[in-house]
Order: structure tokens, then C-alpha cells, then sequence
């Protein structure tokens, strides 16, 4: 029988997470409550002794110096209302399992099959509350009902039953295995409902595809050997569905565009990918002849490029969008360790050293109504936050680097953008690192978690817009531990040799990575009934596409099989035998003794021909934006510094570990008060060396508005030009794409689908042209292309996003600058020019316009002005330097001087502009968001040699560091247009965020 | 000469070990050794072997049970394969050896919620402290000033003067005694060595965010009698290069971190005394 033990805190003893919740409720719900305190709940359903029960109560399950246990006897008292909010059956259960392994230390048995521990928390509510009131506490902020339950019960039913009763959120699915056959020989209309019925996400055309590949009289009869029929299995079809969706296959970026430019005229173009971001790398890594530093790109789960001559850098960039914005805690949580395992599975296996996130959500503030499915921005920004806090702090990986973006459009899909970049020694074992092999003959093994219903059909669903009935089952909640100790194991086995191939386990579960790794060497033979599962009842399609978290896939030579599995048992990771791989050109799936898939490899994997895909540029025309010429712009300075995209992201950051493993050297708040907004970071990966790997992004969505060629120029721009402020160099530095767009097929739901697809070609044609001007070679990226909301009435759909992450190098991590000011007396330069570039600014989004004339990267002179830069910082000539973006020079200057602590006076006649004299105004110098532009100081006695190094730039001093903490700004007429002083402007960048 | 050596255990969730032991060498060890838990639990290493050991951060077990409370549990109570003995008995042993023992963040909280700090009376498996959630509700990472006890027994503060500045990253860090009575007996021997303070290492302060956790008496370190076994929340290893500052490029600083000297002092104890 199942027992309640319940831990609560002691009477006196403070409860922060109660308070927190009283703090939410009040916020969010505007409820009144007077006191929250919450209760841990075991429910421990395994055979023990009450000596043994009392035992693990009041050893590991309970901290007696602030907590008090109750076994089989309620905790709670004192409240009105009780909430008890647990998991659904089969959802992970991390404390449960933590729990259940101090008692098997405590006993020294381990829990029989079936047996548990299964963890809820109580929250006891006091105050004037309604039940309706509870209900709505209990649904809009404790309990999440896609993954768990929850309990009410009012003071006296509680008194009355003598407590919560117990429950065990045990699965108890029948213990049968069912491999059903799918009839396709059926009207279209019918094959469209098996697509849509099985979330396959599968066309009509796709269908047909697969209706024809099964009436081929030759695969019937290779079938027939195998004891299948002339009809696909749900196995086969599933397996096909996660193999060909957007998710994996990318089938967009694959497809043949017609494109017609605002012009008339018209392009094929065969496949964006291959035309665009394969093309860039292929000519930048020409350009670069024998200075090319990639090492592996495309190919595997991140891309490689070399450090030096002792080690390479892996880097992957990924998206969870989908499952955020229905779990956001555990969607982003599965976000940052999922995309972990991509560097982890990167050539023979990478240490992981830093993660980067960049989160777009819509105003935490948002105060009109939302579809029903939608969660609240705020919920998803609390969620998201924390989940990407747990899964990075917990894994030992700094988060050195990353951004919030606000629209509201992306109230219909939040975007959760994770990175994690690792390193490997140049060579293991005499072999370079990142490549590796499969031998026919080795064994298909499986590390980690095990298998449960849990995020099947994540690849499929994300490959749909989110809608009414996007399926449960498809979230997944990660567990850090479990990983790291999967990670602490094989780094050990990489490094004794014993495995020739790794990859993640990631969307598709088993069906993908091992449907690619049979690509890799011809074929596989894998039996499902081998796979260890969490509880009985799973299905063998279930097994082969679930994406339950925190594994690896691996090709074992047989003859290392005996020390790999011992490691892993002293280790106490998990680690199954599944079958072998072959060359025998055929996926081959086995429940028990029984075939239950065999497709051909080729036809998985090429038998999908391109899609046809129209796009149509229009450019758009917006209202122009008065400007209105004032004498002050203080007012207008605060309020941006004030705006979402501006204003301090601190009380998020400081929940980000960004200092673990030891190697910080530019962390993401600088200055006098540590609290100065960093461009770039840079960290020491080896450390007792002084080369520094430096990381930087650029993201406007706001720009795609007015054109997305622009939009990625300037995220490129941002994104090198942030990276090229801290001192990275010029020489060795990569850049992955992220695209997150809506939906931009042309259809019934999405009439204006050619207009979208036109966006994504013009992003990827200014993709080609800005990275060559750069010769930032694309290392790897990924596609995120359904990010819309629909419901049949209401339509949001995000508006294009490119996240332009970099990666390279500075010789020595000792030359970094960062971007608070350092000394009065300082000169202030302006690098590059500033034009009548206001469109989609942050400026004009205050006044509530977007205008048209968004910023144009001039690539050849930025280049040649960073290069210029770049030998000044190593020569040791730059004080201080910010990149200018979101608000253009009046913010950045106000943040290197708060930063700093010290003031400026700057003029604005000095600024230098760029093409003729109309539209330059004082509105413009100060706001508008020209590219490729860095806010520089300089001491004094380095003026000679820093304008020396800078000869043949456009660059201009326009001004000086001051002693008063004061920011004092010239017009071009002379008069004062912003003064303020540092602390107004600092508590106007702080307030917005501060309490959240 | 024989080799000083020290060991920094890993696994199920540590995540400082390189940078500890980068930190032993720095300060002087010849052999900083990281060892997963499971070579301690095969008998492969024995902690008998070694003269300084790190317990240091991360999130043991994800900190499921409560920050380090299920590594406590498995201190107690996991068996040795292949010696008759339990990872405790090394552990007792080493401490009765006179050897120092250094609990960073995590390794903190799991030396006190096993008892081996305070240890009052040389009871090392008593629990009378703990380390619970920040006030602020929120991990942290931020920077601290630390107010040195120079009257504190500990040997790895040796050659402080008013304090060290050290990063703190924890959401679980707010040090609570059992007792007044507990308390007192820590202030009256000293045993609080490290508390949180403004940037003059004046007095000890209760205010957000110089004190980031809500820490009883301002407590960020503590140490037992013998001053061999000190445990703190702040991180010496994250604090060994004055780039690790988070002004390095505006101050004027010496090369070598702040936290450096505590594996200096240790390391010094080890060749005076152990070897």
C-alpha cells in the first residue's frame, strides 16, 4: 500500500516559495490573500517497514533543523484552502526518482519493478477566498493541467477526511503489443484524415508518395520475406512522418522556389538551403584558402571549427518553441538540455563550456484578451525563465550570453532560442575528433533515460501551427541530472575509444537518430522489445518516435561492448543493447522475434521529392512618421531607456550561472556597479591559457516589417559588431542561422504565403551577401518555419526572426575591452556613419510608428573600419566600447556612461552623416539605429596612435568623458537637446524588469 | 619529497571540479586529482590516499531533497565494492587523520547537513545548521564582500586581512542555526569565518544584496574547531585570475585572484604538517 509522508516547514521558519506565490496571486490575480505556505509531499508506493519509512522521513526527505515530517498523518493546518498539485501519470518525476535512490542507499535494496515514489507540494491558502477563486489560483498559476493534477479541498473536508488521501500517479496501460496495419489504398480525402488523425503532419502529395512506394510489386515481395504485408505498419508510417517532417527534414528550406522580385522578375530557385547557406560557407571557406578554419559543418548535430592547434569548438543553436508556449517551464527546460546534446554528439563527443539564450515573448505586461489555448506572456516569460535557470545552472554550464525580444505578436508563439558550444582535444585516440565512423556489424546501443509516452510526436506537432488540439503528449520535461551523468560517462568512454559513433536522441526519438545513423553505414536491425521502458503499455511505434529526454545514441564495436556496459553500471547510467548496424540498405525494425518495419534507407531518406513553393516581394509601404523637432529629448531618452528591448535585463540574468567552470572573462554586466550591459561575452575554455573564445548574437525582428533582406543584414551586422567591440578577431570567426518564421506556404490558411516565402528569400539572399562581405562562414543553424497561432478565428503569426549567433576568438583574453567608461578626460569617438535610418526603430515604435527607411549595412566600409578597430584594441588603445543598436547613440551612450560612472559631452555637429543633408536632425543623430557603429573612449595620450590605427575610417571624436555624473548632449544647433544625470537615466533602464 | 596531493569529488551533479582542481595546483598541490564518486564507491581511490579534499559546487542530485541532501544521504550510507567499509568510514578517517576538507557552495551545504560542520565536540554526524533558500525566493549570481574573522581557527584564511570579494551563485544559501544556542557557540569560538559586508569590510550586514541570501548574523562561512574543516557559499575557485573580476578592466589589480589563497593556505598546511 502507498504512504504519505509530508514535510513542512517549521512554524517560525520563513517560506520563500510562499511568499512567492502570495506574491503572484496578488499580482497576476489580483486575489487577496493573506498567507501561502507549502508542504513537500512522498508518496512512497513500495514494499517498506514503518522503520524504514520513519527512517527515509527523517533522514534525507526531511532537513530537521527547519522542517518537521508526518508519515501517514497530515502536515497542514491553519488555511482555508488546500491545493495539492502533482504530475500526470507518466510525466517525469525528477524528485520522485532522487527520492527513490536515497531510499535503495538507506535500505541497500533496490525497488522492485513497479514500485515508486511519487512527489506533490501543497499549498495552503489563507484568506477571503471563494472556491471559484482557488480554482482560478490553481489553474492560472500552481498547476499546468497538461502535465499535472490538482487537489482542493476547503479547511473542514480536510479536517473531515483527515487529510488529502492517497494517490498513486501510476500508468497502468495494458500490457499488450499492437501493430496495426494502415490501409492506403483509399480516396485522398481519407489518406488526408490518416495525416491528420495520427498528427503525421504528412501532405496529401507525401501520402501518395508513400501510397505508391507500397503498391511497388518489388517492395511487396522483399516485404513478404520479412513476413509483412503489402500494407505499411503504424510503425512504418510514423517512422516515415518523423523522417520527412519540417521538424527533420527541413523540407522548406528543400523546396524549389519561384520567386518574383518587386520588379517582375522571376527566379528558380532549387532549394534555399543548398543555394544560399551550403553556397556561403563553400565560397567564404574558398575565400579563405588556406586560412579556413572549419572543420565539420552541416553534417553532424553542430558545427566544428578549429581553436587551435590543441582543440576544436563545436557550436548548435536551437529553437523549442512549440512546447514552450504550452509547458513553458518544461518546454524550455527540455530546450536548453536537448540542445546541450547536440555538441555532446558532435563528432567523437565535445565538453559542453557555455550555453546563450535569446527568448522572445510579448509584453509581460499584456492586459487584453488572449485566445483561450494562449498562455499568458507573462506565464510563458516566468515558465521559460525558469526552465532554461534549471536546465543550465543545474548542467554546470555557464550562460555566458543571450537577449529578450518583445512583440506582441509573439504572444502566438513565444520563441526559446538555446546554444551550447563545446570543445574536444583536436585529435582523440591519434583520430581527428570530429569525425567518426559506423562499421556494419557494430551494435546499436541506447544511453540514459528510458523510454515513456512522453514527447511523442514533438517533431510532427512542431511542424504544425498550434491550434486547438495540439496533443498533450507531445511535452517532455528534461532532467539535468540524469544527462550530466549520462555526460560524466561517456566523455570517460570517448575517451578510452569505446564507442565509434554518437548522436543525440532528440526529435523522433529512436526513429531518427537511428534512421540517420543507418544512412551513415546502409542499414540497421533494431529490436524495439530490448529498449528499456518507464512503465509497461508502450507500443512499438510509441517506442520507436518517443522523444523522452536524456539520450544518446551509439555504435559500439562488439568487441568493447563488456567494458562500455560495466562503465556505464558503475556510473549508474543506463545503457541497452538494441541491435546492430548492417549494410544491408533496409531500416529494419523487430518487436520480440516479429518484423514490424523495413523500409529501404533510400527511400527514407531521398524519396521525397522538393516542394513547390511560390513567393511574391511586394515591398510595403508604411505611414511616414512626422518628426517633430523639439528642443529636449531627455523625456524622450528615458522612455527608451525604459522600453522593453532597452531596458536592463538584470533580474533575469543574475538567475543564470554565467561564472561556472571557472573561465569568465567578460561577463554579461560590467562597470563600477557591475550592472553596465556587455556587448559580447568572452570566457577561457582552457584554463591555464589566456586564449579567449568570444560568443555574440544580433536579432531585429522589428525590421522584417519593412524588409527582411535589411532585417538579417542588420542581425549579421549586430551580431559581428557586437562580437568585434569586446576584441574578437576578424580572422577566425563563425556564424550559425537561426530562422524562426511563420508559416510560408502558400494556402487556404495562409492566403499571403507567397509574401512570407518572398521574406525568407530575400533574408537568405542578404544571408549570402553580408557573410561573404564578412567571410563568416555558416557553421550550422536550424529552421524553425510554423510559428503561428491559429484557431480557426483568431491568427497570430510571429513576425520573421533571425538569430545570428557567432563564434570565434581573441588571441588574448587579457586585451578585451568592455563598454563602461573608464576615466574622466576620455575622448569619445563615434566609429561609422549615422543616416536618416529611423525605420522600425525602437524611436518610432514609442511614437507608434514603423516607417520605411530601415537602416542599410554598408558591409565593404564596416569590415575594413573593424579590422582597423580590432588592431587598436590589441595594440591596447580602447578604453571602452559599445555597440549601437536598439535606441542608437543616445542609449548607448547613456549606458557606457552609467556603466562607467562617469558622465560625457557630447555634440552632435560632430557626428558624421551619411548621405545628403536632408533628414539629418537633431531626432535622428540621437535615435536612429544606422549599422556597424561602435561608441569608443579613449585616454587622452593614445588620441595620435588610436586615430593613426583608425586612418582611412569614418570615425569622429564627438566629445569627452566628464568627471560630473552627467549626460549632456549638443544639438546640432548648439543647444543642449538631453541633459539628465547618471543615476535618473540608470533607474530609468532598471525600473521596467527589476521585479519580475 | 612526497607529493601533496588533493582530491576534488565529482559526480551526480558537481560541476566545479575542473576549476577546483585548477585552483589546487595554482595554489600549490602537486596533484589535484578529479575523481568521480563511483571510483570511490568501486575502491579504485581511496580517500586515504589523499591529504586535501574538495567538496565542491553544483547541484547534487539537482538538489531534489533539498540542496546536497540526497549526497549527504549517500555519504551515509553507500557501501565500498570491494573494501568492507562504507564511504563514511574513509571520510571519519581522513578527518581523524587531521587532514583539511574544503566545502565550496554545494560541498557547504553537504558538509552541514551530514554534521561535519560546526562539529561541535568532534561530532561530525550531527546535524545542527543548515543552509536554506534565499529571502529573495531567486538563485543568484552575484559578487560579495566577505568580512574575514581573523580570530577564526580556520587555516585556509591565514594571511587575510578584512576580507575577500568572491562570487556567489546559489538559490539555497541563507545559513540557519538549530539554535540560539547553536549560534551562540559559533560566534563564541569564532567558527564564523567569512560574513557578508559592504565593499570596506566593515561591519556584517543584513541588507539585499551585500548579503544576497538573508543569512543569519551575516554568515557566509564557518568552519569547525579545529579550523581544518571550513565550508562557505562564495566560490575561491571562480576568483583565481584578476580576470575572473568583474572590473578587471577598470581597476587596478594584482594578477592572482582573491580566492587563491585559501588553496595556498591549504596546500601550506599540507607540506607543514602531512607530509
Amino acid at each position: 500500500m502507498a504512504r504519505r509522508i509530508e514535510i513542512a516547514l517549521r512554524e517560525q521558519v520563513r517560506d520563500p516559495r510562499g511568499e512567492r506565490i502570495k506574491r503572484e496571486i496578488e499580482h497576476f490575480l489580483h486575489l487577496p490573500v493573506e498567507r501561502v505556505r507549502t508542504i513537500d509531499v512522498y508518496t512512497v508506493d513500495a514494499e517498506l517497514g514503518d522503520a524504514e519509512l520513519q527512517q527515509a522521513a527523517a533522514g534525507p526527505f526531511c532537513d530537521q533543523v527547519i522542517q518537521e515530517w508526518h508519515l501517514d498523518t497530515p502536515a497542514a493546518a491553519g488555511f482555508d484552502y488546500l491545493v495539492e498539485v502533482g504530475l500526470r501519470p507518466g510525466v517525469t518525476d525528477n524528485v520522485g526518482r532522487t527520492a527513490r535512490e536515497a531510499v535503495e542507499y538507506l535500505t541497500g535494496r533496490p525497488f522492485r519493478e513497479g514500485e515508486g515514489v511519487y512527489t506533490s507540494v501543497q499549498y495552503l491558502l489563507s484568506g477571503k477566498l471563494t472556491l471559484a477563486d482557488v480554482e482560478r489560483i490553481a489553474t492560472g498559476l500552481l498547476c499546468n493541467t497538461l502535465i499535472q493534477r490538482y487537489t482542493i479541498l476547503d479547511a473542514a473536508t480536510f479536517t473531515a477526511q483527515n487529510g488529502v488521501s492517497v494517490f498513486v500517479p501510476k500508468v497502468l496501460g495494458e500490457i499488450k503489443t499492437v501493430v496495426r496495419e494502415v490501409d492506403l489504398e483509399v480516396s485522398d480525402q481519407e489518406l488526408m484524415r490518416i495525416s491528420k488523425d495520427g498528427v503525421l503532419a504528412l501532405t496529401l502529395e507525401e501520402m501518395q508518395i508513400i501510397q505508391a512506394h507500397f503498391r511497388d510489386p518489388q517492395v511487396r515481395e522483399a516485404r513478404q520475406t520479412m513476413g509483412l504485408g503489402p500494407r505499411p505498419t503504424d510503425v512504418e508510417l510514423e517512422a516515415l512522418a518523423q523522417t520527412w517532417s519540417e521538424h527533420c527534414k527541413h523540407k522548406i528550406f528543400a523546396g524549389t522556389v519561384q520567386y518574383e522580385d518587386e520588379k517582375g522578375s522571376r527566379q528558380e530557385i532549387k532549394s534555399l538551403f543548398k543555394s544560399f547557406i551550403q553556397r556561403t560557407t563553400k565560397d567564404v571557406r574558398e575565400k579563405l584558402g588556406d586560412r579556413d578554419f572549419c572543420l565539420s559543418v552541416f553534417k553532424d548535430n553542430a558545427g566544428v571549427i578549429r581553436f587551435n592547434d590543441d582543440w576544436s569548438l563545436v557550436f548548435k543553436v536551437e529553437t523549442h518553441n512549440s512546447p514552450s508556449a504550452l509547458d513553458p517551464y518544461g518546454g524550455a527546460l527540455t530546450g536548453i538540455v536537448g540542445v546541450n546534446r547536440d555538441p555532446f554528439g558532435t563528432g567523437q563527443g565535445a565538453k559542453l563550456i557555455f550555453n546563450t539564450d535569446v527568448f522572445c515573448f510579448a509584453d509581460p505586461f499584456y492586459d487584453k484578451p488572449l485566445p483561450s489555448r494562449l498562455l499568458h506572456p507573462r506565464r510563458i516569460y516566468e515558465g521559460v525563465v525558469e526552465g532554461v535557470e534549471h536546465g543550465g545552472n543545474k548542467s554546470g554550464i555557464p550562460t555566458v550570453n543571450g537577449s529578450l525580444v518583445f512583440d506582441e505578436r509573439f504572444a502566438g508563439k513565444p520563441l526559446v532560442f538555446c546554444g551550447t558550444a563545446g570543445i574536444m582535444p583536436a585529435t582523440i585516440n591519434g583520430k581527428p575528433s570530429h569525425e567518426k565512423e559506423i562499421e556494419p556489424g557494430d551494435l546499436i546501443v541506447m544511453a540514459g533515460g528510458r523510454i515513456g509516452k512522453d514527447g511523442i510526436h514533438g517533431a510532427t506537432f512542431s511542424s504544425e501551427e498550434l491550434n486547438e488540439n495540439s496533443p498533450v503528449s507531445a511535452v517532455q520535461i528534461g532532467d539535468p541530472i540524469t544527462q550530466k551523468r549520462m555526460f560524466d560517462f561517456l566523455i570517460r568512454a570517448r575517451d578510452k575509444g569505446l564507442y565509434n559513433f554518437i548522436t543525440d536522441n532528440g526529435a523522433g526519438g529512436l526513429s531518427s537518430s537511428i534512421g540517420e545513423m543507418s544512412g551513415e553505414c546502409g542499414g540497421c536491425r533494431m529490436d524495439l522489445a530490448k529498449a528499456p521502458l518507464k512503465y509497461a503499455g508502450l507500443n512499438p511505434w510509441e517506442i520507436l518516435i518517443s522523444e523522452a529526454q536524456e539520450r544518446m545514441s551509439l555504435a559500439v564495436p562488439p568487441a568493447k561492448i563488456g567494458e562500455f556496459t560495466e562503465m556505464a553500471k558503475r556510473f549508474g547510467v543506463e545503457v541497452s543493447v538494441l541491435g546492430e548496424f548492417t549494410d544491408s540498405g533496409y531500416f529494419h525494425i523487430l518487436h520480440g522475434e516479429r518484423t514490424v518495419a523495413y523500409l529501404p534507407v533510400a527511400f527514407m531518406h531521398e524519396g521525397l521529392p522538393p516542394m513547390q513553393l511560390p513567393a511574391k516581394w511586394t515591398p510595403p509601404r508604411h505611414e511616414e512618421a512626422p518628426i517633430e523637432v523639439q528642443s529636449d529629448y531627455t523625456s524622450d531618452l528615458k522612455k527608451l531607456l525604459g522600453a522593453l528591448n532597452i531596458c536592463s535585463k538584470e533580474s533575469v540574468v543574475r538567475r543564470y550561472d554565467h561564472e561556472v567552470q571557472g573561465g569568465s572573462v567578460v561577463k554579461p554586466f560590467t562597470g563600477v556597479a557591475n550592472d553596465g550591459p556587455s556587448d559580447a561575452a568572452v570566457v577561457r575554455p582552457v584554463l591555464d591559457s589566456f586564449e579567449g573564445v568570444v560568443v555574440a548574437h544580433g536579432i531585429c525582428p522589428r525590421y522584417s516589417d519593412i524588409d527582411t533582406y535589411h532585417m538579417t543584414a542588420n542581425a549579421i551586422d549586430e551580431a559581428l559588431r557586437n562580437y568585434v567591440a569586446v576584441g574578437g578577431a576578424l580572422d577566425m570567426v563563425a556564424g550559425l542561422d537561426n530562422f524562426c518564421w511563420c508559416d510560408p506556404v502558400l494556402s487556404e490558411k495562409t492566403p499571403d504565403g507567397d509574401y512570407k516565402m518572398a521574406q525568407l528569400v530575400r533574408s537568405n539572399q542578404a544571408l549570402y551577401d553580408v557573410c561573404m562581405a564578412y567571410n563568416l562562414p555558416l557553421i550550422s543553424g536550424k529552421d524553425s518555419m510554423k510559428n503561428d497561432f491559429y484557431d480557426g478565428t483568431v491568427k497570430i503569426s510571429i513576425p520573421p526572426t533571425l538569430l545570428f549567433s557567432v563564434i570565434g576568438r581573441i588571441e588574448d583574453a587579457r586585451k578585451s575591452v568592455t563598454m563602461d567608461v573608464k576615466r574622466p578626460g576620455d575622448i569619445v569617438y563615434l566609429l561609422g556613419k549615422t543616416g536618416d535610418e529611423l525605420g522600425a526603430s525602437e524611436y518610432l515604435a514609442l511614437r507608434g510608428f514603423v516607417g520605411n527607411r530601415v537602416p542599410q549595412v554598408d558591409t565593404i566600409k564596416a569590415y575594413k573600419r573593424y579590422h582597423a578597430y580590432h588592431e587598436a584594441v590589441m595594440t591596447g588603445l580602447v578604453a571602452s566600447c559599445h555597440d549601437l543598436s536598439d535606441g542608437g547613440l543616445a542609449v548607448a551612450a547613456a549606458e557606457s556612461a552609467f556603466a562607467g560612472g562617469y558622465g560625457m559631452d557630447l555634440a552632435l555637429s560632430q557626428v558624421l552623416w551619411k548621405g545628403g543633408d536632408t533628414g539629418r536632425n537633431d531626432v535622428a543623430l540621437l535615435f536612429a539605429e544606422s549599422a556597424s557603429r561602435h561608441l569608443v573612449t579613449v585616454r587622452p595620450e593614445n588620441r595620435g596612435a588610436f586615430e593613426a590605427t583608425m586612418g582611412g575610417n569614418c570615425f569622429a571624436a564627438i566629445g569627452v568623458v566628464t568627471a560630473d555624473p552627467v549626460l549632456t548632449i549638443t544639438g546640432i544647433d548648439g543647444g543642449t537637446v538631453i541633459r539628465a544625470g547618471l543615476a535618473d537615466l540608470k533607474e530609468a533602464w532598471q525600473r521596467k524588469l527589476q521585479d519580475l | 619529497m612526497a607529493k601533496t596531493r588533493a582530491i576534488v569529488i565529482t559526480g551526480n551533479g558537481t560541476n566545479c571540479e575542473v576549476e577546483a582542481a585548477h585552483a589546487c595546483r595554482l595554489g600549490g598541490f602537486d596533484e589535484a586529482v578529479i575523481a568521480h564518486i563511483s571510483d570511490l564507491l568501486s575502491g579504485d581511490l581511496r580517500l586515504d590516499d589523499f591529504h586535501f579534499l574538495n567538496l565542491t559546487g553544483g547541484f547534487l542530485d539537482g538538489d531534489d531533497l533539498g540542496s546536497a541532501k540526497a549526497q549527504a544521504n549517500r555519504f551515509k550510507y553507500a557501501r565500498v565494492d570491494d573494501l568492507s567499509e562504507h564511504l563514511i568510514d574513509q571520510l571519519l578517517r581522513f578527518i581523524q587523520a587531521g587532514k583539511p576538507i574544503l566545502g565550496v557552495c554545494n560541498g557547504f551545504q553537504l558538509m552541514v547537513k551530514m554534521g561535519l560542520l560546526p562539529a561541535f565536540d568532534g561530532n561530525h554526524l550531527q546535524q545542527v545548521a543548515t543552509l536554506t533558500f534565499n529571502d529573495c525566493g531567486r538563485f543568484q549570481d552575484r559578487w560579495v564582500y566577505l568580512k574575514n574573522n581573523l580570530a577564526s581557527p580556520s587555516i585556509f584564511t591565514r594571511n587575510i586581512d578584512r576580507g575577500i570579494y568572491l562570487p556567489i551563485r546559489h538559490g539555497e544559501g541563507k545559513f540557519v542555526a538549530a539554535s540560539a544556542e547553536v549560534m551562540a557557540r559559533i560566534e563564541a569560538n569564532n567558527l564564523a569565518v567569512f560574513k557578508y559586508s559592504g565593499p570596506d569590510y566593515g561591519e556584517p550586514t543584513m541588507s539585499f544584496p551585500e548579503n544576497p541570501n538573508g543569512s543569519e548574523h551575516a554568515i557566509a562561512a564557518i568552519c569547525d574547531e579545529s579550523g581544518l574543516l571550513m565550508g562557505l557559499m562564495p566560490h575561491p575557485e571562480a576568483f583565481v585570475h584578476r580576470t575572473n573580476h568583474p572590473r578587471w578592466t577598470r581597476e587596478e589589480l594584482p594578477e592572482e585572484g582573491d580566492g587563491l589563497i585559501l588553496f595556498r593556505n591549504a596546500a601550506e598546511y599540507v607540506r607543514s604538517n602531512l607530509i
